[in-house]
């Protein structure tokens, strides 16, 4: 599974941390950080956080 | 799986619904009716981005998970009633639609003045219409503005015109402060000093009993005798549900549709509502059902009703769980942010400050017999950042119910 965050909307809600910890994470300066080839084992909560970002940055491509 | 799902609302909620449906495992029809001509799309830039002019309506669209691009939308078209013990729903343009499931998504649409006056120059925003027309009289030189309500809609309209650089632009409302309802007293007025500081008056604890003005709105005229001089005004005082179409079922419509605890209308297993025109308990809290408008409620409702929907319609047997979320809202107002978890409202009596200090950036907590309820950050990045660490708290503490 690929993952893309659009960054230039992204404006670090966080929200994405909480549903999918072990894909996105907040830097030591606050910025988003993110793996961007998650195994397919973690598809349900990247859906997860691709729903629940407030600025509808997140993108699955399959 | 065989039947038809009429999902009735097309915005936030309709949308997440057919694609929880279809994560639920449903593999019937799916039928989306919604009024506006649009494809879902994403309402809280209507009054900050969108009316600064930053963002085009090419990226407001949501993106449909692959899954649902089998739906059918009929946008531009309204639902205007239903017989629920028939199932079926009458559209606007005459036909009516037969249902196996029905998701009551209809939304909000906000409250009007009542008072006397010209109509003309009077804007509200709720949908992407109403921001591009409130965005052309903002951006008229010299304008001089009055928002009237001081909630999130009225303060981040008010913060978006400051920035487009208006004559000016005065935020009236009956309450001493604004946002005092969600926010309590200490924040309320660490809030209004901020607007203060970059250009926003206030005129607060007195009403609007009129607009002057022939054929459009010269002024807001208060309760105090006073008139305030606008060319531009801003109605933020609530919304109203729409559930007008929902009447003759015998259904509690008195704020919303009232639902149980597994977002069901009228006892029907299968009739759901979802997003901000559902009355619910949430079983994380005391039981009491409340319209929640917050722009997490459409995703975590669709998600929590079309498992108890597909359940039913699949008679299934499965065991579902009383729907209880974690509320949470942010607010973008001039370069701060507002971010909250938990429920705030339900411990405005005891407002401790968590962290920082309400004269710059702080971090506030909500308290009922001593346990924490939520918590609200004003200020920059660092400090909504510290409001997300008392997330994981407020989300192990057991209900508040027993």
């Amino acid at each position: 599974m690929k993952v893309v965050v659009d960054m230039n909307k992204c404006q670090d809600h966080g929200q994405c941390v909480f549903a999918a910890p072990d894909v996105f994470s907040m830097d030591d300066d606050g910025h988003l950080a993110y793996v961007p080839d998650p195994a397919d084992a973690l598809r349900d909560e990247v859906e997860e956080a691709a729903d629940v970002c407030p600025l509808q940055a997140i993108r699955i491509e399959d | 799986m065989t039947g038809r799902i009429l999902v009735a609302g097309a915005s936030l909620g309709g949308l997440r619904a057919a694609e929880q449906l279809r994560a639920a495992g449903w593999t019937g029809a799916v039928t989306v009716v919604g009024d506006e001509p649009h494809m879902p799309y994403n309402r809280p830039p209507l009054s900050k981005e969108v009316l600064a002019g930053k963002a085009p309506f090419a990226s407001l669209a949501f993106t449909p998970r692959s899954a649902a691009q089998d739906v059918e939308w009929r946008l531009g078209t309204k639902v205007v009633s239903a017989g629920l013990a028939e199932r079926t729903v009458a559209l606007d343009d005459g036909s009516t639609v037969s249902y196996d499931g029905l998701v009551v998504a209809t939304g909000v649409r906000p409250r009007r003045l009542r008072c006397p006056g010209p109509l003309t120059g009077r804007h509200t925003v709720r949908t992407l219409a109403d921001a591009q027309r409130l965005r052309d009289e903002l951006t008229r030189p010299g304008a001089r503005v009055v928002v009237v309500g001081a909630g999130f809609i009225g303060c981040e309209v008010a913060a978006t015109a400051v920035g487009l650089g208006v004559a000016e632009v005065t935020v009236v409302d009956p309450l001493p402060l604004p946002m005092v309802g969600p926010l309590g007293a200490l924040l309320a007025r660490a809030l209004l000093r901020r607007h203060e500081e970059r250009g926003v008056r206030f005129a607060l604890g007195v009403g609007v009993t009129g607009f002057e003005g022939e054929d459009r709105v010269t002024g807001v005229r208060l309760a105090d005798g006073a008139v305030l001089p606008a060319d531009v005004v801003v109605e933020s005082v609530g919304s109203v549900a729409n559930v007008e179409w929902l009447e003759g079922n015998g259904l509690d419509l008195s704020d919303g549709v009232l639902t149980d605890e597994l977002l069901r209308v009228g006892g029907r297993p299968e009739a759901i509502a979802v997003g901000d025109v559902a009355r619910f308990p949430n079983a994380r809290y005391d039981g009491v059902p409340r319209r929640v408008e917050h722009w997490s409620i459409p995703t975590d409702t669709a998600k929590h009703a079309a498992k108890s929907l597909v359940a039913h319609l699949s008679g299934s047997e499965q065991e579902l769980t009383p729907f209880a979320p974690l509320p949470t809202f942010w607010s973008d107002q001039h370069e701060f942010r507002l971010q909250s978890f938990g429920a705030p409202v339900l411990g405005l009596d005891d407002v401790r400050v968590l962290d920082g200090d309400p004269e710059g950036d702080v971090l506030v907590g909500y308290h009922l017999d001593g346990r924490l309820t939520g918590v609200v950050a004003l200020g920059g990045h660092a400090v909504a950042t510290s409001a997300a660490r008392y997330r994981a708290q407020l989300l192990k503490q057991p209900a508040l119910t027993s």
